[in-house]
């Protein structure tokens, strides 16, 4: 766990500036850095330390890969306590679950699976019931609102 | 609008995508150096991210902040029952709020799941993201019969995607 205070005011302006429509054109650093009055040089040493800390997991094109044939669901099961830990096992041992998370709530185990093709959605679906016996609900987005992260800088 | 039947990828977008799924280089010239590793030329690779973007294959090139490291340990799951005639408009508003980072609408799943609208919640602590969900109570109004806040407890399994070549 990193502290939060080590983010300067160039950081999060650089966090808020650099997540979305990073210029195609040659030199991509330098022209994000001039935007923000910052020399190339700096711009990436800040982006690696960013990324080196662990402040940013990642940098670089963000696929959709339902647009490329795949698909991406977040679904959800209901796990007694007592079979917490081997129902997550089973679940964690699918390569197409991609995030686990226990949450506090009756529904307690929330994933999210992606899969190479639409109909791999369903057959993961399947064979996650059988190898743990429980119900598997899928809440696939019907809608998109909003992704991303607004820092105040 | 984003056209589906662009989104036709061949064995060179593939090859880009497994190239840059770990990042984009951290160097002056980063589409030079995807060229002469793939072995196109540097206009070929802007052209082929140019029209991932407008297929939507590729969402954005950028950044993904970690809320954890950046202090925000509390996040919780937001999940409300909006009328259907009016969640759209409002789950609209609700995703341009500064702290909420996902918004979607998904299925309701009945009896046991009364809730269509999903937004994702950070703060540094609970206090705050209970706060921040009273702010979107107050902005649904009487438009949301229910809703609850699930905190995560535990991370059980983290790992990017990943596409093979």
């Amino acid at each position: 766990m990193h502290d939060a205070a080590a983010l300067d005011d160039v950081d999060r302006r650089l966090i808020n500036a650099m997540q979305g429509d990073f210029p195609l054109v040659a030199e991509p650093y330098r022209a994000v850095a001039e935007m923000l009055g910052l020399s190339e040089t700096e711009l990436l040493t800040r982006l690696d330390s960013l990324l080196a800390r662990r402040v940013l997991t990642r940098f670089g094109p963000m696929f959709q890969i339902e647009r490329a044939g795949g698909a991406f669901v977040l679904a959800a099961m209901v796990v007694a306590d007592e079979d917490l830990a081997r129902v997550s096992d089973q679940v964690n041992a699918f390569p197409e679950v991609a995030h686990n998370y226990r949450r506090e709530h009756e529904f307690n185990m929330w994933f999210v699976l992606a899969t190479a093709t639409r109909e791999g959605i369903p057959d993961a679906i399947a064979r996650i019931e059988q190898a743990t016996g429980l119900p598997v609900f899928a809440f696939p987005k019907e809608r998109e609102y909003f992704v991303g992260m607004k820092l105040r800088a | 609008m984003r056209n589906p039947a662009n989104a036709a990828l061949d064995a060179v977008d593939r090859r880009l995508m497994v190239a840059t799924q770990a990042g984009l280089p951290r160097v002056s010239r980063p589409y030079d150096l995807l060229a002469a590793e793939l072995g196109i030329d540097a206009a070929e690779v802007l052209t082929r991210l140019q029209r991932m973007l407008d297929s939507g294959v590729i969402r954005r090139i950028g950044a993904v902040p970690n809320h954890y490291a950046i202090g925000y340990t509390a996040n919780g799951m937001s999940v409300w029952n909006v009328d259907d005639r009016r969640v759209d408009a409002l789950g609209a508003q609700i995703g341009a709020l500064d702290f909420v980072t996902h918004c979607y609408r998904r299925p309701r799943r009945m009896p046991q799941w009364p809730y269509n609208l999903f937004a994702m919640v950070h703060g540094p602590d609970r206090a705050e993201v209970e706060a921040k969900a009273a702010r979107i109570a107050l902005l649904l109004g009487d438009a949301c019969a229910a809703h609850e806040v699930l905190y995560s407890t535990e991370i059980l399994k983290k790992t990017g995607l990943r596409i093979s070549g």
